[in-house]
């Protein structure tokens, strides 16, 4: 059975392991490096309650190899909260009442972060077309579509200066 | 669930690349983007003792207009694709067909070589390649051999591939210059974002300077074990000023060409009726944007 060393970079800090080559990146996140905030849900490519950025951006992590992420960046939903200051995309969730279950949360907001990178202003088309591989059984959409667009008012009036414009 | 085991390869090189297949041969299968192949060996419905990953292999994902032709890298990223300003400018079914692949963070990964040599009827840019008359690059030990589309797909998962070559590029005839117009459209029927199409038709039209139909391509999806060509229904737009009467014609020559086969999508005869309607959608659309061409 092949093994490989593998480095990656998980939110900036650079993680060794030795993986079986079909180990998938979820578990490594989740059973290699116990950060279990990334959710597996339907583990067929569907659900995007697994969702991570890797090198910025957003990929069902149940359907990309462990060996895939060697030498790359990964940021997961731990990776939002910086310094116990929540991401505006969490306290968009938080205020909007973005999540029932909260089980899809995780990838809904690493999808809708990357969303805001590169778009400061989304509309709500906007916001429903990039989150269409994120299901949530909860709550319609209503309140993920406000959570979100409270995220990016909240960014537009405060810019983070390291964030690119 | 997870896939059986396998040896994993990431060659740096394209010729380490053929090295590795012309050693496992049958046995080993390259992965690209892998939002086919990693979904098929989760399910174990496909199995391969070894991988070889042309993901760290440079130079293999390019969006550009080269020698008379479109040319894309086999590993360009269909969010590439759909987000390229070229493709959303001159070659609207282009990024019609990206557009509705899969889901977006699918697309973050998803490949159009990897679509293209999955030999999956059910996916979506084998009809768009039909439609535009597009050529693909196979490449091997021996150098590289262009293949037009027409002859790559040989059977459902089967193409012209050898087990030692690899997609490296596909070709797409540049727009005609004017007189002459083109338009194209992809027009795809899903229960929900993310499905195969129950039905879709890619169509690419040029019209003459009298507005006649000089060229048409009209590619199906999910309409039979291979990406069908609805060849009748070319044969009987062309030299034709496009009228709603002789379109409703040619969509229902085209339905006649579908083999749909029935599952939870719906049962052969919705499919054909959907392929009818959707052909006719996407002529419509396709001659409307080779007017505002």
């Amino acid at each position: 059975m092949a093994h490989h060393d593998i480095t990656v970079k998980v939110q900036g800090v650079e993680h060794q392991a030795k993986v079986e080559s079909r180990l998938l990146l979820v578990h490594f996140l989740r059973e290699t490096l116990s950060l279990t905030g990334t959710h597996i849900g339907c583990d067929t490519t569907h659900c995007g309650a697994c969702t991570v950025l890797l090198d910025g951006q957003p990929v069902k992590s149940c359907t990309v190899l462990a060996v895939q992420a060697d030498g790359r960046e990964v940021m997961t939903v731990e990776g939002l909260e910086k310094g116990g200051q929540l991401d505006p995309i969490q306290e968009g969730f938080r205020q909007e009442h973005g999540l029932q279950c909260g089980f899809c949360t995780p990838g809904m907001l690493m999808t809708s972060y990357a969303l805001l990178q590169r778009d400061a202003d989304p509309g709500e088309g906007a916001i429903r077309q990039a989150i269409s591989g994120n299901l949530c059984r909860c709550t319609g959409y209503v309140n993920i579509v406000k959570s979100v667009q409270h995220a990016a008012a909240a960014m537009r009036s405060t810019p983070n200066p390291q964030t690119p414009q | 669930m997870i896939p059986a085991p396998f040896d994993y390869h990431a060659p740096r090189t394209l010729a380490e690349a053929f090295a590795l297949l012309a050693e496992h041969r049958e046995d080993a299968k390259v992965l690209s983007g892998g939002q086919s192949l990693l979904p098929l060996l989760k399910l174990r419905l496909g199995a391969a003792g070894h991988l070889v990953d042309i993901g760290r292999i440079p130079g293999l994902e390019y969006i550009e207009e080269r020698d008379g032709k479109l040319v894309l890298g086999g590993r360009t990223r269909e969010a590439a694709i759909e987000r390229s300003e070229l493709i959303r400018t001159r070659y609207p079914l282009l990024a019609d067909t990206a557009a509705v692949i899969a889901d977006p963070l699918v697309r973050n990964l998803a490949t159009v070589g990897g679509n293209l040599a999955h030999g999956d009827p059910a996916n979506d840019h084998p009809a768009t390649m039909l439609a535009l008359g597009a050529e693909v690059v196979a490449t091997g030990p021996a150098g590289e051999r262009t293949i037009a589309i027409d002859d790559f797909f040989r059977g459902l998962f089967e193409t012209a591939l050898a087990p030692d070559e690899i997609l490296t590029e596909i070709r797409i005839p540049i727009p005609p210059i004017p007189p002459a117009k083109s338009g194209g459209a992809y027009v795809k029927l899903e229960r929900k974002v993310g499905d195969f199409a129950t039905a879709a038709a890619a169509a690419q039209v040029t019209l003459g300077a009298g507005g006649e139909v000089a060229r048409v391509g009209i590619g199906l999806t999910n309409a039979g074990p291979t990406p069908v060509r609805a060849a009748d229904a070319e044969r009987f737009l062309t030299g034709k000023v496009p009228t709603d009467e002789l379109i409703a014609e040619a969509a229902k020559r085209a339905a006649a060409a579908a083999s749909p086969s029935a599952d939870r999508r719906g049962a052969v005869e919705y499919k054909r009726e959907m392929a009818r309607v959707l052909t006719a959608r996407a002529l419509r659309l396709a001659i409307q944007r080779a007017k505002e061409h």
